[in-house]
């Protein structure tokens, strides 16, 4: 074969391959539908996602495909989901979602993981007409962003319920005469830490607390015990950590290290991880933190239990359920529309009530309000002690030490 | 002006009106691209006209590029101040900025240069965090607009053109001259009375300029600034990579290397996510191993090897 037949046979096969598959992709589209999730893999935001995000997709995936998938008008199909690494990165982000709609030309797209994402990408889910249930996103712009874009929902409440809830925990505790006025805050300095610093000021201070020790630390401080030590210094009945992952670790082996023997004791983010109560065990009973389930419920407990048993971990006591709830919802939705359009899913999304792990829910302006806001460890489970419409909060107890 | 330097600058506006047609025919997801592409074009343009003939390594760029973000974010979502001043108020402060840092650290030789840049974005979002924290406060960092990736893209474009041509015009000024000299060596330079400092500095302004435009103009496309997200160390490495691989002795290397990298990082990105930074710190090695001239220096010794 000389040179010039080579290269001619060489391009025919790669045509005929080239032909071939995307007659197979033409195919497969037919009997799927297409769920495209960008979410990261990789990065500063790898750990929680791959805690509290990517496992409950995988896992409603896996449970739909295994009953056949979603029925539809023209008959049940299968889920094939297509997933990318943004690798924490708004442009990769924005590519990969541009990549799912044109070239792998999805039916629909899950929400991605974290508030920044969530707005960065919604100009595009609405340019394109998908409907995003954004689940890990936390914002006081609720209002403005729906308004903005008509189909995206939001479902774990905002920055101000978010604080809400821990000003009402501290209320309660007060009222009830285990803790007295003095509260000790300190916050990350970065994005979401300094917002949530800033929405508690006036809620704390409005409820009658007086905010003894004020103080923020950079993002990725390895040595925590200066805050520590000042803020046990100033005596507090409570302490309130506005924190991410790393530095509720950080902040809590610090506390116990130092004793600081508050009756109430709260971490943020990371608090409802496994892995929290799994490296501090008994230590940690009475810690508060962000989020909570409420474990009791057959639903929960079934959905726990799956993901256990499938995914080989557990899921977190906050989001995951939510995330899993938010799949439901999609699902629910196209078999409610019968088929993959989503013009008529996100209308569906808007005038209908779902049946979720978390109960029923229903979006009012594009916002559902059944979420937890505050959790506690309680003998090895991290359980709601307060909430926006849930049932079953337990009783708030006191922290007694770190033993 | 000789006739081949209008012949060149001919084949500059052709250029720049081919790749304005871009968004015409590109759908979203090539548009997508194209916006990451533009943007890496800018700042590796803008990185060469001081880097290039001075071979002093800047790892600067995540710390301007950072400031022009972090800037619109804070000015269009606290204070409700319109894009344009915020990105105008960026490219001064990052100018200032460049100048203090560039009259700090220029005066010494290449090495200091490199760390001190290295360290740079990473104390800048120090800074600013101290600063929104302790004194601004603040409610999240939005930059809602209504800019489409086509309007970026142009803007991207207009800023890439702007680097682009001042850039040919500094190549045949003496300024243009006196750097190079400088690249070649420095003691020389002195010798023959260019004041070397300052010709740094003021090229390492340039720089600063234009790379925090383009973080302003890329902010409305994040729509939700985090500063560990712009202030990205990540950024300064790539940015130097495309550089390097396009060549940096022509102003338009840096472009040449834009596009390959842009297309061989989005296959890495589908074929192998897991796998991201590791491809990143080979094709580190393999550049500067086997194309120490980047692809130009390649393409000429072709050119040259098939002319004898």
């Amino acid at each position: 074969m000389n040179r010039r037949n080579f290269v001619a046979a060489a391009a025919k096969t790669v045509a005929a391959a080239g032909m071939a598959a995307l007659l197979a992709g033409t195919a497969l589209a037919a009997d799927t539908i297409k769920l495209g999730a960008v979410a990261p893999k990789t990065g500063p935001l790898a750990g929680g996602s791959t805690v509290t995000h990517w496992p409950s997709i995988e896992l409603w995936v896996k449970q739909t495909n295994d009953k056949g998938g979603l029925k539809l008008k023209d008959g049940q199909k299968m889920i094939e989901l297509i997933e990318y690494d943004d690798k924490t990165d708004p442009g990769e982000h924005i590519k990969a979602v541009q990549r799912a709609i044109t070239q792998d030309e999805v039916d629909f797209l899950i929400a991605p993981y974290g508030t920044g994402f969530n707005v960065a990408v919604a100009p595009i889910y609405a340019k394109y007409g998908y409907p995003q249930i954004a689940v890990t996103s936390i914002s006081d712009l609720i209002g403005e962003l729906t308004e903005r874009y008509p189909g995206l929902f939001f479902t774990l409440g905002d920055t101000t319920s978010f604080v809400n809830g821990v000003k009402d925990i501290l209320v309660k505790m007060r009222d009830d005469g285990v803790i007295g006025n003095k509260v000790a805050m300190v916050n990350v300095a970065d994005a979401f830490g300094i917002e949530l610093a800033e929405v508690a000021r006036p809620i704390f201070t409005e409820a009658g607390f007086d905010i003894v020790y004020d103080k923020s630390y950079p993002l990725g401080t390895p040595d925590l015990s200066p805050v520590v030590k000042g803020a046990k210094a100033t005596n507090p009945d409570a302490f309130v950590a506005w924190s991410y992952p790393p530095d509720t670790f950080a902040i809590t082996e610090q506390a116990a290290i130092e004793n600081l023997d508050v009756k109430a004791f709260y971490t943020a983010v990371a608090t409802a991880f496994p892995a929290y109560g799994g490296k501090f065990g008994s230590k940690i009973n009475g810690v508060l933190g962000a989020g909570g389930v409420n474990p009791d419920t057959p639903a929960i407990a079934e959905y726990r239990k799956a993901h256990k048993e499938l995914m080989g971990q557990e899921p977190d006591y906050w989001a995951s359920a939510n995330t899993y709830a938010s799949m439901q919802i999609l699902g629910q939705a196209i078999e409610g529309v019968g088929s993959t359009d989503r013009e008529a899913v996100t209308q569906y999304l808007k005038e209908n009530e779902f049946d979720t792990i978390m109960g029923p829910i229903v979006f009012d302006e594009q916002v559902s309000n059944r979420f937890w806001t505050v959790g506690q460890w309680q003998d090895g489970v991290f359980r709601g002690v307060a909430s926006s419409n849930m049932d079953g909060a337990v009783p708030v107890i006191a922290k007694s030490g770190w033993e | 002006m000789n006739g081949k330097e209008v012949q060149s600058l001919t084949a500059i506006i052709v250029c720049i009106i081919a790749a304005a047609c871009f968004p015409l025919i590109a759908d979203g997801y090539w548009m997508s691209i194209g916006v990451t592409a533009m943007m890496y074009m800018a700042l590796a343009t803008s990185w060469a006209l001081f880097s290039g003939p001075t071979h002093y390594i800047s790892l600067a760029t995540a710390a301007f590029f950072g400031i022009g973000g972090y800037l619109v974010g804070t000015g269009m979502s606290d204070y409700d101040l319109s894009f344009w001043l915020m990105m105008a108020i960026s490219a001064v402060v990052a100018t200032v900025l460049a100048a203090l840092i560039g009259l700090a650290t220029l005066r010494l030789s290449g090495v200091y240069f490199v760390i001190f840049t290295l360290g740079l974005a990473e104390m800048i979002r120090n800074l600013v965090s101290w600063v929104q924290n302790n004194f601004l406060g603040s409610r999240g960092l939005y930059v809602l607009t209504d800019f489409t990736d086509a309007d970026i893209y142009w803007m991207l474009l207009t800023v890439a053109a702007a680097v682009y041509l001042l850039g040919w015009l500094i190549n045949r000024s003496r300024l243009g001259f006196a750097l190079r000299i400088i690249g070649n060596d420095e003691t020389v330079a002195r010798h023959v009375g260019i004041n070397t400092a300052w010709s740094k500095v003021l090229l390492f302004m340039t720089t600063g300029f234009f790379a925090a435009i383009v973080g302003a103009i890329i902010a409305p496309r994040y729509s939700y600034i985090e500063p560990n997200l712009v202030f990205k160390p990540e950024l300064s490495f790539l940015v130097v990579i495309m550089a390097l691989l396009g060549g940096t002795h022509r102003l338009w290397g840096p472009i040449v290397g834009v596009i390959p990298f842009t297309l061989l990082w989005e296959a890495i990105s589908i074929s192998f996510p897991n796998y991201t930074t590791l491809l990143l710190g080979l094709a580190f090695l393999l550049i500067v191993y086997f194309i120490p001239r980047g692809l130009i220096g390649l393409i000429e010794d072709l050119v040259e090897r098939s002319r004898a």
